[in-house]
């Protein structure tokens, strides 16, 4: 079997000087403000609320409607969705509604969402930067040969109503800001807890729009034989938990880190850490906090003995209060944390924990004691 | 079967530092090292050769220099290495980048043969955005496997192939065909040591250099900027906050002092927490 490049006619192209916007007659058409409701395995990721949110201020700053979309199979969890988009400020919802989309592969999804597209022709469409909306969203704009910008910090509307998509770049220190000229739709992954959760409301199902795609499991090379759920806490769920509690490389040791898990526990936290560590192998990788982490958005973070480079200040920079402990007054972390105690994490995390058990409820001093 | 492996040269951003008065990269003097998400593929690609015989091509887009980061893939085991350089590819974006690197792997493919898998990091540390292999498998028609944790198994004759793949809620088991393209997950693997012989096979190897025209590629307005619909409008530094953190002094004190002064703080300026802890904990 060779391989062949798929050579297809992109749309015009622009160079610098192309800054100038003059959309091809075939994008004119285009309206309207997406955001791609994600359900997998029956369970909606908070990130299309937050992107609602979002996509809210878009659409009334264009003036033009916010539609929910979801794609899934025939049952209660899609229209659970459905109500959700609504109740989340959705205007529209777009419906393909297939039991081929009962797992998520990205063939049948590619295919949906881009004949969705094609046929209602969305001016914006945003998707979470989660594993299912990053291998998502990267093949439907690739069909669709458009502009796709990755992990969103910002987005806006600028006076001429282009998207304007704001990111980190170089790891983080800095930011910029990325436009998609001459294509449509103009799309975007935004991360979880990035952007923030907007108020639910008690609204009546609005106008759904069903849309059929024909689509046969013949056709489809890719099968899943199965599905290992994260059971229990070992896969954390840092990104929406309230207080975090995180470690670096100055706990010194891999035994160290129970000092961090322990501090958590008494506090009712997550856990997690910076890069190195889970280069260290002493953390998996769904503990990692910072630009190729996770990001959080706790009311209280504290960091123990984690100098702060700028990719883990990416991860936590959404925090209401940043508690930084390190031995070096020098230390980054220091730049950007609230509070700062300038002592080495290993002994004094011990006596935090102790002071907290106090200080908190005495149902933890007896759950300390067993 | 033959593999083919993209990797990436990027700046060891842990290196990177900002200016502090101006707030501009100080990129001087910062180190390249291959994408360290590719090594994870890298490993992998030479894993299953290693069992299952046949080739492994290490390809890169980027400027001539990179070919010191395709030297390094060649130390660790690769077979080959092609460098696909030519400044018609300045200022791609992932839709440019997807397009150049699809033509030049069917140009290897014709050239040294058709590849069974073509595998990529799950995303680069500099540009992060994980979209560049799911555009090569889109433009190529490859089947696409992203974040993959572990390859279960690999049938050559049948043409299937069986992974783990990461995603929000837990692991999927598949089963796909080949070709197939697969972007892996970190910490997949135990990269290797290369071998003093692979060492100096490197050493001696020629890098296959190609140009846009080399690679096959007529429309050059599909590469580099010209084949970009996304463009970077504004670059700039985030708002710096002014002040430091406030300081809890640890001088002439127990820790368990200023432990309880620090929590002191903390609930003063988070007063909700202080319930929620209390409740959380005896929960």
């Amino acid at each position: 079997m060779t391989l062949t490049a798929n050579q297809e006619t992109p749309p015009p192209a622009v160079g610098r000087a192309g800054m100038k916007k003059e959309l091809p007659e075939q994008f004119k058409d285009y309206r309207h403000v997406w955001v791609f409701i994600e359900v997998e395995r029956e369970n909606i990721h908070p990130v299309s609320f937050e992107l609602l949110g979002e996509g809210r201020k878009l659409a009334d700053k264009l003036g033009v409607k916010l539609a929910g979309v979801v794609l899934g199979p025939p049952g209660d969890a899609t229209q659970q969705a459905i109500a959700e988009a609504f109740a989340y400020g959705a205007d529209v919802a777009y419906l393909v509604e297939h039991p081929l989309l009962a797992d998520y592969r990205n063939e049948p999804f590619t295919k949906a969402l881009t004949n969705l597209v094609a046929t209602y022709k969305p001016e914006i469409l945003l998707l979470g930067a989660t594993t299912l909306g990053r291998d998502l969203a990267g093949s439907v704009a690739t069909t669709l040969l458009t502009g796709l910008t990755a992990d969103c910090t910002e987005l806006d509307v600028d006076a001429d109503g282009s998207l304007a998509a704001t990111r980190p770049t170089f790891g983080g220190s800095l930011l910029c800001t990325i436009y998609t000229l001459n294509c449509r739709p103009q799309m975007a992954t935004v991360r979880p807890r990035v952007m923030a959760m907007p108020q639910r409301m008690n609204k009546p199902i609005g106008c759904v729009i069903q849309h059929g795609v024909p689509m046969l499991e013949e056709e489809i090379v890719t099968k899943v034989l199965g599905f290992l759920s994260d059971v229990q806490s070992t896969n954390s769920n840092l990104a929406y938990a309230d207080v975090v509690v995180g470690g670096g490389l100055g706990l010194g040791t891999s035994e160290n880190l129970k000092l961090v898990k322990n501090l958590a526990r008494v506090i009712g936290a997550e856990y997690g850490c910076s890069r190195p560590l889970v280069q260290k192998g002493w953390m998996p990788a769904d503990r990692q906090i910072g630009q190729t982490g996770k990001t959080i958005r706790p009311k209280l973070y504290i960091a123990a003995g984690i100098s702060g480079a700028i990719q883990h200040r990416v991860g936590v920079g959404g925090a209401d209060l940043i508690v930084a402990i390190n031995t070096d007054p020098n230390a980054p972390i220091f730049d950007f944390a609230h509070l700062g105690v300038v002592t080495d994490a290993i002994r004094f995390l011990p006596a935090l924990t102790d002071v907290f058990t106090h200080r908190l409820s005495p149902h933890s001093r007896d759950k300390l004691a067993n | 079967m033959h593999v083919v492996v993209c990797i990436k040269q990027v700046p060891d951003s842990a290196q990177i530092r900002v200016h502090p008065v101006t707030n501009t990269i100080m990129r001087q003097g910062v180190p390249t090292i291959i994408n360290p998400y590719d090594l994870f593929a890298l490993e992998e690609a030479l894993r299953l050769r290693d069992v299952h015989g046949g080739e492994v091509t290490a390809v890169t887009m980027g400027p001539p220099m990179a070919e010191d980061s395709l030297r390094k893939a060649l130390t660790y085991g690769a077979d080959r290495a092609v460098l696909l350089t030519d400044r018609y590819f300045a200022g791609s974006d992932t839709l440019a980048t997807s397009f150049a690197l699809s033509q030049a792997i069917a140009k290897i493919g014709e050239t040294f043969g058709a590849p069974d898998i073509v595998f990529t990091g799950k995303q680069t540390i500099d540009g992060d955005t994980a979209q560049v292999g799911p555009g090569i498998a889109k433009r190529l028609d490859l089947l696409q496997l992203t974040y993959v944790s572990k390859i279960c198994s690999l049938d050559l004759d049948a043409r299937e192939i069986k992974v783990d793949r990461r995603s929000e809620g837990g692991t999927q088991m598949l089963q796909s065909r080949l070709p197939c393209l697969i972007t892996m997950l970190e910490g997949t693997n135990e990269i290797r040591r290369g071998s003093l012989d692979d060492a100096l096979r490197a050493a001696r190897s020629q890098i296959v250099k190609w140009s846009a025209a080399d690679a096959g590629i007529e429309d050059l307005s599909k590469c580099g900027l010209r084949g970009s619909p996304t463009v970077v409008k504004r670059v700039f530094a985030p708002t710096a906050r002014v002040e430091k953190a406030e300081q809890i002094t640890t001088t002439d004190k127990a820790l368990s002092d200023v432990a309880d002064e620090l929590i002191v703080e903390i609930f003063s300026r988070q007063p909700a927490l202080e319930h929620e802890l209390a409740f959380d904990a005896s929960a």
